[in-house]
């Protein structure tokens, strides 16, 4: 069978899959309109950025000392002053009841402590019920504390400046949420639309009876199933595109990198979650059940890939199994490339690694489908 | 096996894309073809000779076998024994080769239902490498053959069942293929649109097309050429419809009678009658082994005081020997 034979029926299966789409306006629809909704609820709703913690203070030092540490807290923004309590029941009714997530407790004689040179320890009481807030409220005071005894120190010269460990950040020097999620959403995104929609292809055709057309037909596997892949890489690359754009426009993210570098790894993390989804198509029987694997293969992906959790703070085992997973490697990619500006070397592990998955799942699919009944 | 008749006359040539491999040997050749899922066997023992050219009915009841054997010829289920050969290729290892030279069409009517008349017949020409070139005109000239021009950009989904069916025989036989499997492709279509698909089937076999059709309609086993009986996975006879009732040796009649319940009940009673049915006063009788309907009716209604109004001899039909044959069968099976 020559290869003008395979593509012409390559193309004709490719063709077909186009028109139903154009068909399909709900499926368009959703395809369209998803990123727009996830990229405006992640990028708002996500904010890992730790800001206006309400705080409440337990003064019983009661000087001017005092009253001024807690004004320069305040001036942080991290804190926002709620009140003076008078004791720590009053404290943990505050955090009980949510009306504060911090207490900052001054001991009696805290001001006459340090003007002896006595060593004047103050108090952060912390609702730990929200671990990320926990860490940020606890280095802003600390560093604010070791800021003033520092200054205490130079001012009375009493021994050299110690040395203090100054955090730099680079690529994302606000640490602002967007500029993280918004490039690792299009990864998300593009999982969770491409997998459905290859799953539900070969699925549908066998509820319709379709698909025993098709074996019966000279139609070969690899035709079948390039010719489901290619239409819709196309679609993922036009989701992709939209995102990056919104991200842009709404949320000021940048690509610092090349645009093309992070056009051509996606075409193969667009294609391997599309022949992830037609594996799942060959093993379910029904569209229902399709969808079911489709919304189970999300959550590991979303838990272990990084998007949401730090890749680095994970145990090995689960790093290990986050590499199986496109979207570890592709969350890699467009972060480096948009936000650091990496490229082809840098991230040429984290491409062949997608590559290397791709192929296996094409090789896995088209052994699970065969030309046969029964 | 039984005997088989003797090959039709000059076969027309097939006009499919291919030269076929060995021209005057029958386009389907099965010998012992068996097929079982697990403990059940549903093709048992099938050995058929399909010359170029007839229209072969394959006649059996729901579960007979019928499909799983159109299946195995397709190449898409493998049998579990036994062998055959498709327009010259093996069932069992060159699947492929003969998925190119047939047409397949199910009583699903797989079309795209959200696609047009003409969209579903591009994408199997596509689908069949008809060529690029002359796949507009090859689309146009399977519409009009099949009288669906005015319906080209119709979206199949909102065809009824007789139009449905037309756009699927035409989707089947868009690469003019030299073999076409048709399985059980009138079940749920309308009269009209039965007797007219029964036409087109018959211009496309005038045209050398080779037709294998499953049915369990008996007026269109009629219009078969040839005609295999399959009940529970085996054949049971194979010819056609005359050579099959005559090979029956059956003998029918139709008579006005008062009373016509009673005297069936003990009719059927009597070794010669071989099947006994009454619809109100009117009894159609058929009897075995050359003994006259009529002369035995008259006997009976004698016996028990009936009065035949009316009788007259009938022509044994392919339903009164498919019914026998699976009669003598069941009460076989249950005798074993």
């Amino acid at each position: 069978m020559s290869a003008g034979a395979s593509l012409s029926r390559l193309w004709a299966v490719a063709v077909k899959e186009l028109l139903q789409l154009g068909r399909d306006r709900l499926t368009l629809a959703m395809m369209v309109a998803l990123p727009v909704i996830q990229l405006t609820l992640f990028g708002y709703a996500i904010d890992t950025d730790v800001r206006h913690v309400p705080t409440v203070v337990y003064d019983q030092d009661g000087s001017a000392r005092s009253r001024d540490f807690a004004r320069s807290l305040q001036a942080t923004g991290f804190y926002d002053l709620k009140g003076e309590v008078r004791g720590y029941d009053e404290i943990e009714r505050a955090l009980r009841s949510g009306a504060a997530r911090v207490a900052l407790v001054f001991p009696p004689r805290w001001s006459a402590d340090i003007l002896r040179g006595r060593p004047a320890p103050l108090q952060l009481v912390v609702d730990g019920s929200d671990p990320q807030t926990v860490a940020s409220a606890t280095n802003t005071a600390t560093g604010l504390a070791q800021a003033r005894s520092l200054a205490l120190h130079v001012r009375r010269g009493e021994g050299a400046p110690r040395i203090e460990l100054a955090t730099t950040t680079w690529y994302n020097p606000d640490l602002r949420s967007a500029i993280y999620i918004v490039p690792g959403l299009t990864g998300v995104i593009l999982t969770m639309t491409m997998v459905m929609i290859t799953a539900m292809a070969i699925a549908r055709e066998r509820e319709r009876g379709t698909l025993e057309q098709l074996i019966v037909s000279p139609l070969r596997r690899g035709e079948l199933i390039l010719g489901k892949i290619v239409p819709y890489v196309a679609m993922g690359l036009t989701q992709m595109t939209s995102i990056l754009v919104l991200g842009r426009l709404l949320f000021g993210v940048p690509i610092v990198g090349s645009v093309g570098l992070l056009y051509s790894f996606a075409l193969v993390f667009i294609a391997g979650n599309l022949a992830l989804g037609l594996l799942f198509s060959t093993l379910a029987q029904t569209q229902q059940q399709a969808m079911q694997m489709s919304f189970f293969f999300l959550l590991p992906n979303i838990l272990l890939s990084g998007f949401m959790f730090p890749w680095d703070a994970m145990p090995a085992p689960m790093q290990w199994l986050s590499q199986a997973l496109p979207l570890t490697h592709f969350l890699r990619i467009v972060r480096g490339v948009a936000l650091k500006g990496s490229g082809f070397v840098d991230l040429l592990p984290e491409a062949l690694w997608m590559a290397g998955i791709l192929a296996a799942l094409l090789v896995l699919t088209s052994l699970r489908f065969r030309k046969k009944l029964a | 096996m039984r005997a088989e008749p003797e090959p039709k006359g000059a076969d027309p040539e097939p006009k499919g894309a291919d030269p076929e491999p060995k021209g005057a040997d029958p386009i389907i050749a099965t010998e012992h073809l068996s097929r079982r899922f697990g403990d059940f066997v549903a093709v048992k023992d099938v050995s058929l000779r399909v010359d170029r050219g007839e229209i072969f009915g394959v006649l059996g009841p729901n579960g007979a076998g019928k499909s799983t054997t159109i299946r195995m010829l397709c190449g898409i289920l493998d049998p579990s024994g036994g062998r055959g050969t498709v327009v010259g290729y093996d069932v069992a290892t060159e699947a492929e080769r003969i998925k190119e030279r047939i047409g397949y069409m199910t009583q699903r009517f797989s079309l795209y239902e959200d696609l047009s008349v003409r969209e579903n017949l591009r994408f199997y020409a596509g689908l069949y490498g008809v060529p690029a070139r002359v796949r507009t005109a090859r689309v146009e000239e399977v519409l009009g053959a099949a009288g669906l021009a005015e319906r080209r950009d119709q979206i199949a989904g909102t065809l009824s069942g007789g139009w449905k069916q037309r756009v699927a025989l035409a989707c089947a036989t868009i690469h003019a293929p030299p073999l076409l499997f048709l399985d059980e492709p009138t079940a749920g279509v309308d009269p009209v649109s039965r007797r007219e698909f029964w036409e087109r089937i018959h211009d496309l076999s005038r045209g050398g097309t080779t037709v294998l059709v499953t049915t369990h309609y008996m007026d269109e086993a009629e219009r078969c050429h040839r005609l295999a009986f399959i009940f529970r996975g085996t054949v049971l006879d194979v010819g056609t419809p005359d050579e099959i009732v005559a090979r029956r040796g059956l003998r029918c009649a139709e008579l006005i009678v008062d009373g016509a319940a009673e005297v069936a009940r003990s009719l059927r009673a009597l070794p010669e009658v071989d099947e006994v049915a009454h619809y109100g006063h009117v009894l159609r009788l058929a009897t075995l082994g050359g003994a006259d309907p009529e002369e035995l009716a008259a006997q009976v209604a004698g016996r028990l005081g009936a009065r035949v109004s009316q009788s007259r001899p009938a022509r044994a039909t392919v339903e009164d020997a498919f019914v026998s044959m699976v009669r003598r069968e069941a009460q076989r099976g249950r005798a074993a």
